[in-house]
């Protein structure tokens, strides 16, 4: 029965050479664990097509267009990850940031009413996670499905955003702060002081990460994986800094959004909220015998995804400098969840990451902006970009019944 | 006076829910260290039984000795402080958390900037999957997806005694399992009997009962029909008494004398 007694030792999670991680890997990639290769496929081919056809696309001006274009998208896809993986879905974020945009809007306008840029900011902020409460509380308490309550939302805050609007047709905003987000950018040496403090800051954290396992007897990382990670952030973020600096530079908006992927991954993978939205999103009734308040978890989720719709709503209104009758609609609701599932995000639960919604982004974004470069108009754009979103989902379909104990 | 007494002790417990008796003047004993199979046919009061014990139910008559003191169990939070944990039979594990993750699952150890510890975490999951000699689980860091009905189940086994079970409720384990995945999970509550645990296991497979049990009480239409030594009783017995136990009083008449 028992085999020899020196295998009652259990390994801990990683196999601990570099051959067994790409043994490891290539196994992975046969059951259908594809992870973020298709994107990265998906992306060259992206690159190829568009610079084939117009050589303005891997231009360094082009690059930095896209940052910015694809900073209000990928935004509103981190918070939609949250809802995404508790199971759920959130059709009012599109509208919920123009509501957040136009009351950012409102609150500076020059008169009496204007108020300090950073408490209109937060007071927006608040404005959402308050709306994300009301869409929870719906949902978890009064159990409407979440897709009624959005939709509902849907059309709600589109109201909410007309009525805020009025007459006026559209609103400028001349507040310094919130334009700069942007259309300014860091100073080139700035931007390289922030990528080395990124890339020491990794470090650091793997290798305590792998000396602490060590110390307690736990398998640990292979140093050569360690310096392969570290190496890939060196690589491509001393690519995006050297071409962004090569146009305007690093937009103030690509660091906003940076700080926010690194906010919501921690959470996610640090912290008990973070597992306990995986495992609302695995099993509830797994998560409920463990004694998780499920209800509390689904609440937050929500207002996580409406906060982060309100600072879409300001990095949007930052761009287009105004906020008019159409904020927050249009295709921004429908690209953010599909940028969320493009980049690996279950629509079913439980599997997904704030790394995701940036992957998607980047795509819909190349798609939208070679599309643009092309002269195609929004026929075109939508079109493909549901095209590549039916990809995108069959391709994690089809690698998913390979594998071995699959359920789909 | 701990020494001696039973781990749990049940003493003409009865429950109704309204008009019908789900059970009936049960008595039952676990002792720490040994397996006690509990048997019978599809509505014989098992389930009742065990969810009177967990604290899902409360008791309509009877007593509840827990090491020799009379507890109520008012939910499951409480007997998981007796040291009562139920493995239920569709497991409530996670898919997508890794082992470790449902191991600590609500009960996460958190660093002191509240952090999930998860060196802390991952050390002592494999302390107690090594404690209990489960050595088919390749790595505590794999999804529980992956893993099979066996694998599945032991991890469940594993978590409730982690968190210090003493007597150990398992709800049909191999319902769903293959032949060396039963194999597997019967070793199990093979070693959690010699670990000192009581364990309390249902099951419709009276080959596996044979194979762990030490003592078998049989319970039909809510009552105890029968009680037998594994070992000087064969399963053409454990059948009758399953089947045509005889009973105590016959159901609707005795509630109309007492009533």
């Amino acid at each position: 029965m028992s085999v020899a007694p020196d295998l009652t030792r259990i390994p801990a999670a990683e196999p601990a050479t570099l051959r067994g991680y790409v043994r490891d890997w290539v196994l992975g990639l046969r059951n259908g664990n594809l992870g973020a290769l298709p994107i990265v496929i998906g992306l060259v081919v992206i690159a190829i097509v568009f610079q084939s056809l117009n050589s303005n696309f891997l231009t360094a001006g082009n690059f930095v267009n896209l940052m910015v274009q694809g900073a209000a998208m990928a935004t509103l896809a981190m918070g939609i990850v949250f809802v995404l993986l508790i199971g759920e879905i959130d059709l009012s974020v599109g509208y919920v940031s123009g509501v957040c945009g136009v009351l950012v809007a409102l609150f500076l306008t020059p008169g009496d009413g204007q108020v300090p840029t950073p408490i209109a900011l937060l007071a927006a902020v608040v404005a959402g996670a308050a709306i994300g409460a009301v869409h929870g509380i719906l949902i978890s308490k009064l159990k409407i499905p979440s897709f009624v309550v959005t939709l509902a939302g849907f059309l709600a805050w589109n109201g909410v955003v007309l009525l805020l609007i009025g007459s006026r047709g559209s609103i400028i905003i001349q507040d310094k702060l919130v334009i700069s987000l942007t259309s300014q950018f860091l100073l080139p040496a700035i931007a390289w002081g922030l990528m080395a403090l990124a890339v020491v800051g990794y470090a650091a954290v793997q290798l305590i990460h792998r000396s602490t396992r060590r110390r307690n007897g736990l398998s640990a990382d292979p140093l050569s994986i360690v310096a392969l990670r570290v190496g890939a952030l060196v690589l491509f973020g001393s690519g995006i800094v050297l071409i962004a600096n090569l146009s305007r530079g690093i937009p103030y908006v690509f660091v906003l959004v940076g700080v926010l992927f690194l906010l919501w991954t921690f959470v996610l993978n640090r912290t008990k909220f973070g597992l306990s939205v995986y495992a609302v999103g695995g099993s509830i009734e797994a998560a409920r015998r463990a004694g998780i308040n499920t209800d509390r978890v689904r609440i937050a989720c929500f207002m996580i995804a409406s906060s982060m719709a309100a600072i879409g709503g300001v990095i949007l209104a930052s761009r287009l400098r105004s906020v008019d009758s159409n904020v927050g609609g249009g295709s921004l609701l429908l690209y953010s969840i599909a940028a969320a599932v493009i980049g690996g995000t279950s629509l079913f639960g439980g599997r997904g990451s704030a790394r995701s919604a940036l992957l998607g982004a980047l795509v819909i974004a190349s798609i939208d902006n070679g599309l643009g470069l092309l002269g195609l108009g929004s026929g075109q754009k939508f079109v493909i970009t549901g095209l590549v979103l039916l990809t995108a989902v069959a391709v994690d379909a089809l690698s998913r019944r390979g594998r071995v104990t699959g359920r789909l | 006076m701990s020494g001696t007494a039973p781990l749990i002790q049940l003493t003409g417990v009865s429950k109704n829910f309204g008009a019908v008796q789900a059970l009936s003047n049960v008595d039952l004993v676990v002792n720490p260290g040994e397996i006690v199979a509990l048997v019978g046919d599809n509505g014989a009061g098992k389930s009742t039984l065990i969810k009177a014990i967990a604290g899902i139910h409360a008791i309509s008559k009877g007593e509840i000795r827990w090491q020799g003191e009379p507890v109520t169990v008012r939910s499951p939070k409480e007997a998981a402080r007796l040291g009562i944990e139920v493995v239920y039979q569709d497991l409530a594990l996670a898919d997508n958390l890794d082992v470790v993750e449902n191991m600590f699952l609500g009960r996460e150890k958190l660093t002191r900037t509240f952090q999930l510890d998860r060196i802390a975490m991952e050390r002592r999951a494999l302390e107690v999957l090594e404690q209990l000699r489960v050595t088919t689980i390749r790595s505590v860091g794999q999804s529980v997806e992956g893993l099979s009905g066996g694998q599945r189940q032991s991890v469940a086994v594993a978590k409730a005694v982690m968190w210090s079970a003493k007597l150990l409720i398992l709800d049909e384990p191999t319902a769903a399992l293959g032949v060396a995945q039963t194999r597997e999970v019967l070793e199990l509550v093979h070693r959690l009997g010699e670990q000192g645990l009581g364990v309390l296991l249902i099951s419709h497979n009276l080959h596996d009962v044979f194979e762990v049990a030490d003592r078998i009480v049989v319970l039909r239409l809510g009552q105890n029909v029968a009680e037998f030594d594994r070992r000087t009783t064969n399963q053409t017995e454990v059948v009758e008494a399953i089947t045509a136990g005889r009973l105590s009083h016959v159901p609707g008449q005795a509630e109309e004398t007492s009533a």
